[in-house]
């Protein structure tokens, strides 16, 4: 039976309003301002653009304002923001070559060409909390030094010598996928799990990455190298035949070097995983490097004995959006399913009391002859 | 669905190419100041937008293999036509469609023969500003590399 009820409009009413005096806080205190969000929170600006897969710093700012600092939500409201919007086209493939990089580290080599550049990064910080940020003291400007030579890619290195493989091809006469525009079907291509991925939430890709480390999918992993910095992004105009920049972006890159595969046509040589993130997000992309090679079980016919290497099950909760929409329809009204259910368990009651009772009585009969 | 490779790629025009991508980086501030400088302010008219919408941005596997889609990022463009017909087009990350619509004027209006002082005199001090920025932030950057030594262990 389908009940309809209606009712608590003004109790939602009342509950948003309430929402937003929480949201403001005390009001004797200044209200942030969206580019104090996009200056000073800067690395929680970039997780909502990266988990909301959509490039705008002032608008993710202001969705993490709404949300009162609640990431998820704030992720949730960028992601639908997104559905109103009519899509141009696709943009040139950016180079990540060519970043202006403002960050590039390297576990592999010591002195390769461009060097070790820590940028500013909280390694090697103490995390203790530091008092002085209670009081708005001054800051020091950053130290300055001349440029050194352009900063190439440790893959390209380990390539010269063809110990590693290639930066990854798909089959011959694949069309690119697009999430966002076809149904999710498994298997997926590895185009397809890296744009799952890019956007899939931190927590969930760490804790696998994490995973594999431990041994539940292992695959002896080095940093070739992470790089954060700025990339142009070219989009093709069909007026003018050619195609002209809109800007630049700031993204993340992890080159995860794994353990050599070879066989009998190949030689042996390094394996690779893949993360590009929007924004600074070394942590992000470093999983999803991790997650990346893991899931390569059918290229290196690798027997899927681990969750992280499972795609169907990567890729099917690595969206928070999608996890927490199911998770929290928990809470919406379910009165009628439940009703259902007490109904049943009560029928079953009686049904088993009704058989014990049976039971108790012939017992009783039994120990009385 | 993907026609990149379908499509007839003109060869590009290199100085209109550069151009538009310092518009798209220009600051509202400097479109506006360019804009209220003309002595002669040519008459615009709308031919598309300006409106805001997404692009796709893709990615390259492993950085330099085949592509994949990365995330969408806002983009705002514009076309106008000048009375004297040049056409201009604007386009750019993010939602500001004032920008979009003045860098579609200032596109059009380097390509009107004769006066171009204004455009080149907004180009170079965009240029300049950009170059400026990256100059330091590649300084500031430089300032964090590692300088490794080697202690030489052992008697000799």
């Amino acid at each position: 039976m389908y009940v309809a009820v209606k009712g608590g409009e003004a109790a939602i009413a009342n509950a948003h309003r309430l929402l937003a005096d929480r949201r403001r806080g005390d009001r004797n205190l200044p209200s942030i301002t969206i580019d104090q969000v996009v200056e000073q929170l800067g690395l929680a600006v970039d997780r909502v653009m990266a988990e909301a897969s959509l490039y705008d710093r002032a608008l993710a700012a202001l969705a993490v304002r709404q949300a009162r600092g609640d990431m998820i939500e704030a992720i949730f409201i960028l992601r639908a923001y997104r559905t109103t919007l009519p899509r141009f086209g696709y943009s040139e493939p950016v180079d990540t070559a060519n970043m202006r990089v403002e960050r590039r580290v390297s576990a592999t080599y010591k002195d390769l060409p461009g060097g070790q550049l820590l940028g500013p990064t909280f390694d090697y910080t103490h995390r203790l909390l530091d008092p002085s940020l209670i009081s708005d003291e001054a800051i020091a400007e950053p130290a300055v030094k001349e440029p050194g030579e352009h900063v190439m890619r440790v893959s390209d290195i380990l390539d010269g010598e063809g110990l590693i493989e290639g930066d990854g091809q798909m089959p011959e006469g694949h069309v690119m996928g697009d999430l966002t525009r076809e149904p999710m079907e498994f298997p997926m291509a590895r185009d397809l799990r890296l744009q799952a991925l890019a956007r899939g939430d931190e927590g969930f890709l760490l804790a696998l990455a994490y995973s594999t480390q431990r041994g539940y999918g292992r695959t002896h992993p080095f940093v070739g190298e992470v790089r954060i910095g700025e990339v142009e992004v070219e989009l093709d105009l069909p007026e003018l035949g050619f195609a002209v920049s809109l800007g630049t972006i700031r993204v993340t890159e992890c080159q995860m070097v794994n353990q050599f595969m070879g066989s009998a046509k190949q030689p042996p040589q390094f394996t690779r995983g893949y993360g590009l993130v929007f924004g600074q997000s070394e942590r992000k992309a470093m999983s999803m490097s991790l997650v990346d090679r893991a899931l390569r079980t059918d290229e290196f016919s690798e027997d899927i004995v681990a969750p992280a290497q499972d795609q169907e099950f990567v890729i099917s909760h690595a969206d928070n959006v999608q996890a927490t929409g199911f998770v929290e329809h928990l809470k919406l009204p379910h009165y009628v399913d439940f009703q259902a259910e007490l109904d049943l368990v009560r029928r079953m009651r009686r049904d088993y009391e009704a058989a014990n009772s049976g039971e108790t009585a012939k017992e009783q009969r039994e120990a009385a002859e | 669905m993907m026609d990149a490779k379908l499509k007839q790629e003109s060869p590009p025009d290199p100085v209109r190419k550069k151009a538009m991508g310092l518009l798209a980086r220009a600051t509202l501030d400097e479109l506006k100041a360019a804009w209220d400088a003309l002595v002669d302010k040519p008459e615009v008219h709308p031919v598309r937008g300006p409106e805001t919408g997404l692009v796709m941005v893709r990615g390259r596997i492993g950085g330099g293999g085949d592509p994949f889609n990365l995330g969408e990022a806002t983009v705002s463009r514009a076309t106008i036509r000048l009375s004297t017909s040049e056409i201009g087009h604007g386009q750019l990350l993010g939602t500001d469609k004032q920008r979009a619509r003045l860098a579609a004027i200032f596109d059009a209006l380097s390509q009107r023969d004769g006066d171009k002082a204004p455009v080149e005199a907004l180009l170079r001090r965009i240029g300049e500003r950009l170059a400026r920025e990256e100059r330091r932030k590649a300084e500031e950057t430089a300032a964090t590399r590692v300088d490794f030594f080697t202690m030489v262990r052992g008697d000799d």
